[in-house]
């Protein structure tokens, strides 16, 4: 017993993030999860956790603007940057553009890869750039939709960056 | 919660070979999308990790005065894809940086981790050994350069001597200039995929005949490999289709391809006779050359 809190003691580390435009400052375990942090230390709950292997994208933030899937990320890696998880996408209650096409084009089934899409989206967005159709796909690629609604997606996506 | 109980983070390369000196058993993770899956799945070893997250010197992509291009080995396959350098003088390479994984992934998983964890598998590994790049790996001893080709010892294991890590990948102007390069992966998806086979090829093309070509395979053998039977029969003969076949041919000779669950050996073969053919033909095309039909 006590090696094991011997343990947990020496892989404690202070983090300090912003996170939805918010600064936080706590002490994390080194083996946490940025997605373990966001959900469970500071209930930003829309941070999905679907294959924990960085294969399906349910997890996706964004640190510092670029989407990473949070499940493969250490906690302490965050430490001095700014993530955004969904709760930060809509401003006073407004949905956002992406968030709006979303739900204009009927881009959301069961709910469960929609707030990485629309982080993976919202990122291509900030960039300022233009896709084509193949980029698009090829940007949202990273996400894998279980209700397989992928051409309302791409729809969605494509309302917001096509042009 | 990850199975980890040491975490080194050294601002510096110096700090860094330092530290690996001290303790030869720490495991280097960069950006973490294949360690931290092993470390997640208990794999022994893997519990004390040097991480090269704050080395910013070992991320970036330059081209020396003598055209050599220096690729740091933490570079981001996302940075790698939109590098203007890159772009320029080594397409083929960003093709093979925009095909691994998906856009997540891309965002932080580094070239170097694709080398050093030894899979055949890796998308980059093809398209280093057909530009005959050079590793440059560095340990308290001091620095060594070595040709890629030497670096692969097995599926999964590769030449990194204790204490040693690798910080950049060259790319000499001689094994680039005026060449017409194409990597094709071959996988089930699209996206988020593990190659069943990579072909990349890199040729010059002089009046219409091949002057040098390199062919570089991935997950056609234990090891990534060239195909030097196909290479030297390339060389002097005209760019055509019948040439182009015969090549991809020939090129199976050089492989040693397994049945795994992925692909039978039969139908791997298939496939390098067969994108190995249109890699050529389409290297070619990019290298100035036009095809006889």
């Amino acid at each position: 017993m006590l090696n094991s809190n011997t343990a947990a003691i020496a892989t404690l580390k202070q983090l300090a993030l912003t996170v939805n435009g918010k600064p936080y400052q706590f002490q994390v375990d080194l083996r946490e999860s940025l997605l373990d942090v966001l959900r469970n230390r500071l209930q930003f709950t829309g941070v999905k956790q679907g294959c924990a292997v960085g294969e399906c994208g349910a997890c996706t933030v964004l640190v510092d603007g670029t989407p990473v899937n949070s499940c493969i990320y250490l906690a302490v890696w965050a430490n001095g940057k700014t993530v955004v998880t969904i709760e930060g996408i809509e401003k006073d209650g407004e949905l956002s553009d992406v968030q709006q096409a979303f739900v204009d084009e009927g881009a959301i089934q069961c709910g469960f890869c929609t707030p990485g899409l629309v982080l993976s989206t919202t990122a291509l967005l900030d960039s300022g750039r233009t896709f084509t159709e193949a980029e698009i796909r090829r940007e949202l690629s990273g996400h894998l939709c279980r209700c397989t609604g992928y051409q309302k997606i791409f729809d969605a996506a494509e309302k917001v960056l096509g042009k | 919660m990850f199975n980890i109980s040491v975490l080194q983070e050294p601002e510096s390369l110096e700090a860094a070979v330092e530290m690996l000196r001290a303790d030869p058993g720490l495991r280097i993770i960069a950006g973490g999308t294949d360690v931290l899956i092993r470390v997640q799945h208990g794999g022994e070893g893997w519990s004390q990790l040097l991480s090269l997250r704050n080395v910013k010197e070992l991320e970036a992509i330059s081209l020396r005065a003598d055209g050599t291009i220096v690729i740091g080995a933490t570079a981001p396959f996302a940075r790698i894809f939109e590098d203007p350098i890159i772009r320029e003088h080594l397409p083929s390479l960003a093709e093979a940086a925009v095909s691994m994984g998906g856009p997540q992934i891309r965002n932080v998983a580094t070239i170097g981790g694709n080398i050093c964890n030894g899979a055949v598998s890796g998308d980059s590994a093809s398209t280093l050994f057909a530009l005959d790049a050079l590793l440059r790996l560095e340990s308290a001893e001091g620095e060594r350069i070595i040709p890629i080709h030497e670096f692969y010892a097995g599926p999964g294991k590769v030449h990194l001597r204790p204490g040693e890590l690798l910080t950049a990948i060259l790319v000499p102007r001689s094994s680039y200039q005026g060449t017409g390069g194409h990597y094709i992966k071959f996988a089930m998806r699209k996206a988020m995929d593990i190659a069943t086979l990579g072909v990349s090829v890199i040729c010059r093309v002089k009046d219409g005949a091949f002057e040098d070509l390199r062919i570089g395979l991935g997950v056609a053998a234990p090891v990534p490999i060239r195909c030097a039977e196909a290479e030297a029969y390339a060389i002097g003969r005209p760019v055509t289709v019948e040439c182009c076949r015969e090549i991809g041919k020939l090129a199976v000779k050089a492989t040693k391809a397994r049945t795994s669950w992925r692909a039978s050996k039969d139908y791997r073969e298939h496939l390098v006779e067969v994108l190995t053919e249109r890699a050529v033909l389409e290297s070619a095309q990019r290298a100035g050359g036009r095809h006889a039909e």
